[in-house]
């Protein structure tokens, strides 16, 4: 991985957190071309824009966001529907409770903000408001991860998708790029119940060239056939895992790499496929291993009775060290090189009891 | 003006129906309670003559079609009250009042918190307290933004406004300038550890709301005349400063040896007791006895 915001650019990616409108400098894509932001077009949080086009012939959908309507780009749907957009100030757990409540009278809110305050400070607001009651509120969880970098603990969230695939009647939906956050929303429209959206920067490099027309909220995406092993990924890890795939296929292990996108409900066929047709199965999400997409797919797999070679991966049981994002995902394998020597260490243990 | 005003006929009648009316979520209360082994009933006797006042002539509803767009909604942010709704809620017609006789058994609709996704008429689940202000925020919302003129009526604790989240949705509330949102708080002054204002001190709560924008009113929560009085009072525009009415109130309000009294924030009477009780609501509320009311 380029090293190109260690020290220069650093601190101008995460100043743009808060103007939302800066493409990120440190896509793979950017890698080696020496040409910083200009080099690719990468997509700006799309969501406002997209749920503007969406309110446009659905009168039921309203935003909402917390003092952040730049850094997730609601602004762009503020501008085209005011009467229809309500930031709330500083106050992410009355912003859940206000979409619960809006909900109730027929609408279909979004409420967006930092992950770190949906899923952890509002999460009692999550589950009594919205999904104990069924709401059609959809929370657009944005910056997951450590996407926030030197930030820190207190502005990551690497424990959300563990909280809310907890929660009943909630589910729980990670996007790979803009594309397929675009066909999430569509899709939740008419969705029943709470939903969690996981999203990352919004400006997560390109999975989907298009938006899927047969995106399908429960149904896996089968991205790459291989027969060596499956990746199974989620949300931000999606395009690292494929680039992974890339490397791998180069030195001759063939990776199947799955999109798991919806947490809850799991996609069980396609993961008991991919024991079954593989061999070895390694999940991959920028979350805290333990119960996460990892543990999900560990606990479909033991409960199916399948013995595989199996690991999860993610960060490990610990407040992740300082860093700008490009180097925390470096030190900590979540990125294309990292998850490809992951994927080789599982590999080389393959058939044997894996012990560690 | 919405109610008749006093000294008529009509209003003298509207008065004894609420009386009664009132009495009947006591005595539904005491009953209730019995089944489950355990109940809230000082919070609810506090309550009574508000919601009773609520039902039976300040709401506009439909039993007959709980989803009627147009209602007004009631969100009982204080829902460890609901024994006394639940019946009042059967009274006017939601659902058949038998139903109750399962209250909190294994697969009731009806707990001591009241779920929406379960019971006809219940506008919102809660139980959490602090969440009703900002869900009834969200609810005159939703009535702006689709053009509807029904107003919320959010019934708070006193005890629950400890709680941040109330005063994030008091600013809110202020903010958007929902004046279709009626808050009530039930003052009764004890919560379950002891007097508000020696545990939290929520005063001076009328001025406190007045500096986050409301137009606050006081009322005698018991004193029916001043209730009716205190909604035809309130502004009716949809834009402008969110209203309060501050209920002062007796926890245990009706049963002499419950009024003021903390021991009785969830109880169970027995035997003679029992008996005893039922008889003391049916001859209607008596004066309070000097110095039995905390605060």
């Amino acid at each position: 991985m380029a090293d190109v915001t260690r020290e220069g650019t650093a601190g101008q990616e995460i100043s743009d957190v808060f103007r939302g409108s800066t493409p990120r400098p440190d896509s793979p894509k950017d890698e080696g071309t020496g040409k910083g932001i200009e080099a690719k077009s990468i997509p700006a949080f799309v969501a406002g824009e997209a749920l503007a086009d969406l309110a446009d012939s659905d009168p039921r959908i309203v935003v909402l966001t917390a003092d952040l309507a730049h850094a997730n780009r609601t602004v762009d749907f503020a501008a085209r529907h005011p009467d229809r957009f309500f930031n709330v100030g500083v106050a992410e757990q009355n912003m859940v409770s206000i979409a619960a409540g809006m909900a109730s009278t027929g609408l279909v809110p979004y409420a967006a903000t930092f992950a770190a305050y949906l899923a952890l400070l509002a999460c009692e607001q999550l589950r009594t408001d919205c999904a104990y009651t069924a709401m059609p509120v959809r929370l657009l969880a944005h910056h997951s991860g450590m996407s926030l970098g030197y930030y820190g603990t207190s502005h990551h969230a690497l424990e959300d998708i563990a909280i809310t695939r907890a929660i009943a009647d909630l589910t729980v939906v990670c996007a790979a790029d803009a594309n397929q956050l675009r066909a999430i929303l569509q899709r939740s429209l008419d969705w029943p119940g709470a939903m969690y959206v996981r999203l990352g920067r919004g400006r997560d490099p390109e999975v989907y060239s298009e938006v899927p027309d047969d995106f399908q909220i429960g149904r896996a995406v089968r991205l790459r056939e291989g027969a060596d092993l499956t990746i199974i990924a989620t949300g931000s890890e999606v395009r690292a895992c494929l680039d992974a795939a890339d490397s791998l296929a180069a030195q001759g292990i063939h990776a199947r790499v799955v999109d798991m996108h919806t947490v809850d409900p799991l996609d069980r066929e396609e993961i008991l496929a991919a024991a079954d047709e593989t061999g070895a199965v390694l999940t991959v999400e920028e979350h805290n291993v333990s119960g996460g997409l990892g543990s999900a797919v560990a606990e479909t797999l033991a409960e199916a009775g399948v013995g595989v070679v199996f690991r999860r991966h993610g960060v490990p049981g610990e407040h992740v060290v300082l860093g700008p994002p490009a180097a925390l995902y470096n030190r900590y394998r979540l990125d294309a090189a990292g998850v490809q020597s992951v994927a080789r260490d599982l590999i080389g243990l393959e058939g044997k009891r894996h012990d560690v | 003006m919405k109610h008749p005003p006093r000294g008529t006929p009509e209003r003298g009648e509207l008065i004894e129906r609420l009386r009664d009316r009132a009495k009947f979520v006591r005595l539904e209360t005491v009953r209730l309670t019995r089944i489950a082994g355990a109940g809230h009933y000082t919070s609810t006797f506090s309550a009574a003559e508000l919601l009773a006042a609520l039902y039976y002539a300040e709401l506009r509803y439909r039993p007959d079609e709980p989803g009627w767009p147009d209602r007004d909604r009631f969100v009982l942010s204080k829902g460890h009250a609901a024994i006394g709704l639940y019946p009042l809620l059967a009274d006017v017609g939601f659902f058949e009042r038998t139903l109750l006789d399962d209250y909190t058994r294994l697969d009731s609709s009806f707990g001591d918190h009241p779920d929406m996704r379960k019971i006809a008429g219940i506008d919102f689940s809660s139980g959490s307290l602090g969440h009703g202000l900002s869900v009834s925020v969200g609810i005159a919302l939703g009535a702006r933004v689709q053009d509807r003129s029904f107003r919320v009526y959010c019934m708070m604790g006193d005890g629950e406004l400890a709680e941040g989240q109330i005063w994030e949705a008091a600013m809110a509330a202020s903010q958007f300038q929902l004046g279709s949102l009626v808050g009530i708080v039930d003052r009764n002054h004890l919560s379950i550890d002891g007097n508000t204002e020696s545990l939290m001190s929520i005063e001076p709560l009328a001025e406190r709301f007045a500096s986050f924008g409301w137009k606050v009113y006081a009322v005698d929560g018991h004193d029916l005349d001043a209730i009716l009085d205190v909604f035809n009072t309130l502004e009716t525009a949809t834009v402008g400063p969110p209203q309060l009415v501050i209920a002062d109130t007796v926890k245990g309000r009706g049963v002499r040896r419950m009024e003021g009294d903390i021991q009785w924030h969830v109880g169970n009477l027995v035997g003679a007791d029992y008996d005893d009780v039922i008889a003391e609501i049916e001859s209607g509320l008596q004066p309070l006895v000097a110095g039995g009311a905390d605060g």
